[in-house]
């Protein structure tokens, strides 16, 4: 049924353009891919003005490939790194003003809701460390404490990228940076505390070092949010351009950070684990079945 | 939902027992009836029968009352989502969010209020987002005051925002029923303001003539828009690849310029469709005086008042009463003061923004004196006898 909106017409097909074409014919729309298929079949993001090495740009590449539903999904974002690939998705993505990700986010999920009330359509903020802790704080924090049903992604690469390198919420204290001319001041925000205290249901702090890993995460991070609360997800996406790291030793910093300081942290509450178990148990008995026939 | 309609099993939204009526019978044809109620009251009464989808307040004086109304009404049912968001930029934010659903959406604010959700509001233009904000005009802080001012109007003029100004409860009532029809226009799609001059309007009685509360207007179309609602629906496409659209890290300069000027020409086009409502943009009385008083909001009142004092004194003073500040009626606005010596603009503000606006139209078309005044503000009132003394002053 919802597969009906993104399928042309029979005899209107070959007017398409080519690109389109494949990305019904070849594209995620109505299956699962795996990390082994990356690419091999047409991704919903191809091209994208990212940075050489960027550890962001993969994690945001597992991201697309993840989506239960992309053909029901709207993304949201502001101003930072991510949304230069994040616009070139073949997925509708509002580009809001500075820091109002989440404020959007509430409003355009209760509006689909409403106008949609026997269709889930997926709202993914994804958004970076400044953009989330700093000058969107308070909406992210809000839209937690609504219970806003959304999944909120943290791009966190510990810096403003995109402005040319300042110091954020998410910086490392002590760390040498643009507005932190004597190192950082105060501490690295606990995001994911504050996560919990405001009410999110699924929060997980992520390295993009495991990429099934990455692609499980986001899709019970979408699929919880869909049902139970607001969900959250802490990733580390390293800025090679301002701290300075090789493009080829971006993944090992990835690697490195994660066991140093960036560990795989999964938090999930009772509701949101009953209803987790049972919708992977069913896909599972679903997988099966396939596979018999 | 609330816990009061949460437990009762059997509860109907009262909007669903609302009959959907063509906006223009219920404008020109439905039977009215007359209340003697507040401007907050005459503004809960429109929403009540504007098929509001969703209503996202914040409180500020002397705003709050409307959206604790609106509150009320979700509760009955009249509106189908509600929440107090966490401040104006976030109430903003949202509500532009809502809109790009493709439904109904509303919100208030006042003075301060405004200018904090002002980067979010001055976006909704550029992003489409038909939807309306009333707002009741209030002194922008500092020193801190929650008197009436418009200053906060002059903010809102080059934002792309289609803006009527509402004299008394009765405009705001119409204005914003006929805001929502004309901001969901498919060759307007723009948010629409109406703005009323605070506590003047919003907290005093007046006379509101009003159509059945058992009738609605349509409901809104998300499929009929400028642009595509932010729904999926469409074949998915990359918004932001290929030249001309993407030059370097940002959208092109001829993309960008001809999307401003695609929004300015959607509030001109708009001008159409408040006629239908609102009959003339302008209200003139006394079209061959020589002497004219030109203003908006609740100042037409007291101007009102002293050109009937003229005219019980055998002088004969013209009026002309702006219903939109946005779309601007430039043309109606010339054809009437053609024939005019002297142009008198009293304004409930210090910038004078209306005066300018009218010396920009009127400058090199015609030979009469503007005169830049008078203009009360920080919460003073005026009274009529100002507007008489520089008529007097005027006629030297």
């Amino acid at each position: 049924m919802s597969l009906e909106t993104i399928r042309p017409s029979p005899g209107f097909e070959e007017l398409l353009p080519i690109e389109y074409r494949d990305l019904i014919k070849h594209g995620q729309y109505g299956r699962e891919v795996k990390v082994s298929e990356m690419g091999k079949f047409k991704e919903l993001v191809e091209e994208h003005p990212m940075c050489a090495g960027c550890a962001m740009t993969l994690f945001i590449r597992l991201v697309m490939m993840a989506l239960p539903n992309p053909e029901h999904t709207i993304n949201v974002g502001t101003a930072g790194c991510g949304r230069l690939i994040i616009a070139q998705a073949n997925i509708p993505f509002i580009y809001g003003n500075y820091g109002d990700s989440n404020s959007v986010a509430s409003g355009l999920k209760r509006g689909l809701e409403l106008r949609f009330p026997n269709q889930f359509k997926d709202v993914v903020v994804m958004a970076g460390d400044g953009g989330l802790i700093d000058i969107g704080f308070q909406g992210l924090m809000h839209s937690w404490f609504r219970r806003e049903k959304f999944t909120t992604i943290m791009l966190d690469n510990e810096v403003y990228g995109n402005t040319g390198g300042q110091e954020s919420g998410m910086t490392l204290k002590g760390k040498v940076l643009k507005m932190a001319p004597r190192g950082k001041e105060v501490d690295k925000i606990d995001a994911l505390s504050l996560a919990k205290v405001a009410g999110c249901v699924y929060i997980v702090q992520i390295a993009p070092t495991n990429p099934s890993r990455v692609m499980r995460t986001i899709r019970r991070a979408v699929l919880i949010a869909r049902e139970v609360g607001p969900t959250y997800i802490q990733a580390y996406t390293s800025c090679n351009i301002e701290y300075a790291i090789p493009t080829p030793d971006v993944m090992q910093d990835a690697f490195d950070v994660e066991k140093d300081r960036y560990g795989f942290e999964e938090f999930m509450t009772d509701d949101a684990k009953a209803y987790i178990t049972e919708v992977e148990k069913k896909h599972k008995e679903l997988a099966k079945a396939k596979a018999k026939k | 939902m609330s816990q009061s309609t949460q437990i009762k099993a059997d509860w109907v939204p009262k909007g669903d027992l609302q009959e959907v009526k063509d906006p223009e019978w219920l404008f020109h044809e439905a039977p009215r009836e007359t209340e003697f109620i507040t401007g907050s009251e005459a503004a809960r009464e429109a929403i009540r029968r504007a098929n509001v989808d969703i209503a996202i307040s914040y409180p500020i004086t002397p705003q709050s009352e409307t959206m604790q109304q609106a509150g009320y009404l979700y509760d009955e049912g009249y509106i189908k989502d509600y929440y107090r968001g966490e401040e104006e930029i976030g109430v903003m934010s949202a509500i532009g969010g809502a809109s790009r659903a493709g439904v109904r959406a509303l919100t208030a604010t006042a003075g301060p209020g405004l200018m904090r959700g002002m980067e979010a509001i001055s976006s909704w233009p550029g992003a489409r987002t038909p939807l309306v904000l009333m707002n009741m005009c209030r002194v922008i802080n500092t020193p801190l005051a929650i008197q009436p001012d418009n200053i906060e109007i002059s903010f809102l003029l080059n934002t792309g925002i289609l803006h009527a100004h509402a004299e008394n409860q009765q405009d705001f009532f119409d204005y914003t029923l006929a805001a929502f029809m004309v901001s969901e226009e498919v060759d307007v799609t723009l948010p629409a303001v109406v703005s009323v001059d605070g506590f003047f309007v919003t907290h005093a009685r007046g006379q509101v003539s009003m159509f059945s509360q058992d009738y609605k207007l349509p409901p809104r179309d998300g499929w009929r828009n400028a642009v595509p609602s932010m729904d999926n629906e469409n074949p998915p496409a990359r918004i932001s690849r290929d030249s001309p659209i993407q030059k370097s890290n940002f959208i092109s300069y001829h993309m960008h310029a001809s999307w401003q000027q695609e929004v300015f020409a959607a509030v001109e086009r708009s001008a159409k469709y408040w006629r239908k409502y609102l009959g003339d943009l302008i209200e003139v009385i006394n079209p061959d005086a020589e002497i004219f008083v030109v203003s908006s909001g609740a100042c037409v009142s007291q101007a009102r008042e002293a050109v009937r004092q003229e005219g019980e004194a055998g002088r004969k003073v013209g009026l002309i009463k702006i219903k939109t500040i946005r779309p601007w009626p430039k043309v109606e606005i010339l054809a009437a003061l053609k024939n005019a010596k002297k142009i008198l603009v009293p304004e409930f503000n210090q910038a004078g923004w209306l005066h300018k606006e009218l010396c920009s139209t009127l400058y090199g078309l015609i030979t009469a004196e503007i005169i830049a005044g008078p203009r009360v503000y920080g919460g003073m009132s005026m009274p009529t006898e100002i507007i008489l003394e520089w008529l007097a002053k005027a006629r030297k």
